[in-house]
């Protein structure tokens, strides 16, 4: 087995209360990893501390073979800046609500990371942008400005965008929750194509038929910890831990109210 | 009425040679303020103290005197300090010093206003801080902050009415210049006031159609480029 990431004893506080508080998380290649919980628990946080959106205050973490912090001691650790910018490009993320950038076209905001960030030529990355839409049914769309497009619409173009960068690493939050009930369907079947392609994604998400239709691994975050871990089946069946079931029985009482 | 043309013809040329230093103050000013102001914007960001304190101080300063003072301190009290400046670079540095700090202001509201979202967005694609504000920020920043600045490049064109104070030959100090030698201000006052009115008129014209050009470059969507998604879909299969 070939860890994409390896997470190890990771925190974060704000203004000293410890949001996480441990956190340890391993990814393989070809990994689904999806991590629910309630709200509060430090999912988001524990995304955007892996890209380094949010500075993590200690801990372990590695992608790809590469260190991008680390602890000796009580010396917590940061690599420099450019290697955390190339680690994000090989590990782009899709955020809940969509946020293209609004002032270019659906082709250019996929051109956008292959041209700017890696420095491939225009033509190269117009021929691999409009792969990537083709591949989430978005070619058709490629001259419209993302204000004209549906939610869904949206996010299967911000999912493009993260694949133009040949990712070695995907990571979703929430990718469904902001969309209208009609809509969740045309991105989840995305996120399922991407999945049998063997592609590695972390995704958190409150959405349990997303989560049992792509999961590989789910891990149960509680208070800024990964409380319970393992295989889909297991996690998702009737042989769950505790707390786990408690919190399905919870989210699928709220999903029958609605 | 015959009169006033009269007298039009006679000194309009000679008026009109101000207004033409009037229009190239205004050009180089605002693009000397434009530029100031911008990095002023950029500064006011910064992380250290050592920065942000100065130039907050400067643009409070600067919005809080008269523009007029500021022109005769430049003007006549900068060279006891041992800085000596020509009328003209007198003018263009009080009046970008000043549409600076307006400018700043503008831009820093402007920068504030674009959305966290598609920061956190070029930022997770790998962008370093340089190509975020080249390829996220500025656009839309500046694109916000043209109409603004539209506005305040007419305010300029009108402003440069002060510099006549420090004997720069611009028009206001052309007519003056005539109304010496003809001892009847009457006239030539509605004659500058004319002239300005055509040359504010103009400007504001000729930036309303650059910013709907460049307002609809944008929205023209897929009609633009109509073509070049069908070879695409072919680039795709193949
Ligand atoms: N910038 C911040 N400053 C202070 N507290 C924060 C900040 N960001 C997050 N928190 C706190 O950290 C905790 C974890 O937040 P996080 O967004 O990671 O939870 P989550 O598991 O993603 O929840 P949800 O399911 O609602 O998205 C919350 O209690 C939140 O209030
Ligand atoms: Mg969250």
């Amino acid at each position: 087995m070939n860890p994409v990431l390896t997470v190890r004893q990771l925190g974060k506080s704000y203004g000293g209360r410890a949001v996480l508080d441990g956190v340890d998380l391993v990814v393989e290649e070809g990994e689904i990893a999806c991590l629910i919980g309630p709200s509060g628990a430090g999912k988001s946080t524990i995304l955007r501390c892996l890209n380094f959106l949010e500075t993590p205050d200690r801990g372990e973490i590695t992608f790809g073979g590469e260190r991008l912090c680390s602890e000796d001691g009580n010396l917590f650790q940061i690599s420099p800046r450019r290697q955390l910018q190339a680690a994000r490009a090989r590990m782009p993320m899709v955020f809940q609500h969509f946020n293209l950038f609004s002032h270019r076209t659906v082709l250019e905001n996929v051109m956008e990371g292959p041209c700017v960030v890696q420095g491939r030529p225009r033509e190269e990355a117009r021929m691999m942008a409009s792969a990537h839409l083709d591949r989430v049914g978005m070619l058709g769309f490629a001259q419209h400005y993302p204000d004209r497009l549906s939610g869904g619409q949206k996010q299967r173009v911000a999912i493009a965008r993260a694949l133009a960068m040949s990712p070695a690493l995907i990571l979703f939050d929430e990718p469904t929750s902001a969309l209208d009930p009609a809509l969740v369907r045309e991105v989840e079947s995305v996120m399922r194509d991407l999945s049998r392609d063997g592609l590695t994604m972390i995704v958190v998400s409150h959405d349990m038929r997303l989560v049992r239709s792509i999961a590989s691994t789910v891990h149960f975050c509680a208070e800024g910890r990964i409380a319970a871990s393992g295989p889909a089946g297991q996690m998702l069946g009737s042989q769950a831990p505790l707390s786990m079931r408690v919190f399905l029985e919870a989210v699928s009482d709220l999903a029958g109210q609605e | 009425m015959l009169d006033f043309l009269a007298e039009a013809g006679e000194y309009l040329p000679f008026l009109l040679r101000g207004a033409l230093v009037t229009i190239e103050l205004s050009l180089v000013a605002m693009l000397f303020g434009t530029v100031t102001g911008f990095f002023i914007a950029l500064g006011r960001r910064a992380r250290t103290r050592l920065l942000r304190w100065p130039l907050n101080a400067f643009v409070e300063i600067m919005r809080d005197t008269p523009l007029i003072v500021q022109l005769l301190i430049i003007y006549f009290t900068l060279p006891r300090w041992g800085l000596t400046l020509g009328a003209f670079p007198a003018a263009i540095l009080g009046l970008s010093l000043n549409l600076a700090a307006y400018v700043s202001e503008v831009f820093r509201s402007t920068i504030n206003a674009v959305d966290r979202g598609q920061r956190e967005a070029a930022i997770s694609l790998g962008m370093s801080g340089v190509q975020l504000y080249r390829r996220v920020i500025m656009p839309q920043a500046g694109l916000a902050a043209l109409p603004i600045l539209g506005g305040y490049f007419i305010a300029l064109l009108k402003d440069c009415a002060l510099v006549s104070f420090i004997s720069v030959n611009e028009l206001l100090r052309n007519a003056s210049i005539v109304i010496s030698d003809t001892f009847d201000g009457g006239n030539i006052y509605l004659l500058v006031a004319i002239i300005y009115f055509i040359m504010s008129f103009a400007s504001s014209r000729l930036i309303l159609h650059l910013e709907n050009r460049l307002a609809h470059n944008r929205r023209s969507g897929p009609d633009r480029m109509s073509g070049t998604v069908p070879t695409m879909e072919k680039e795709a299969v193949r």
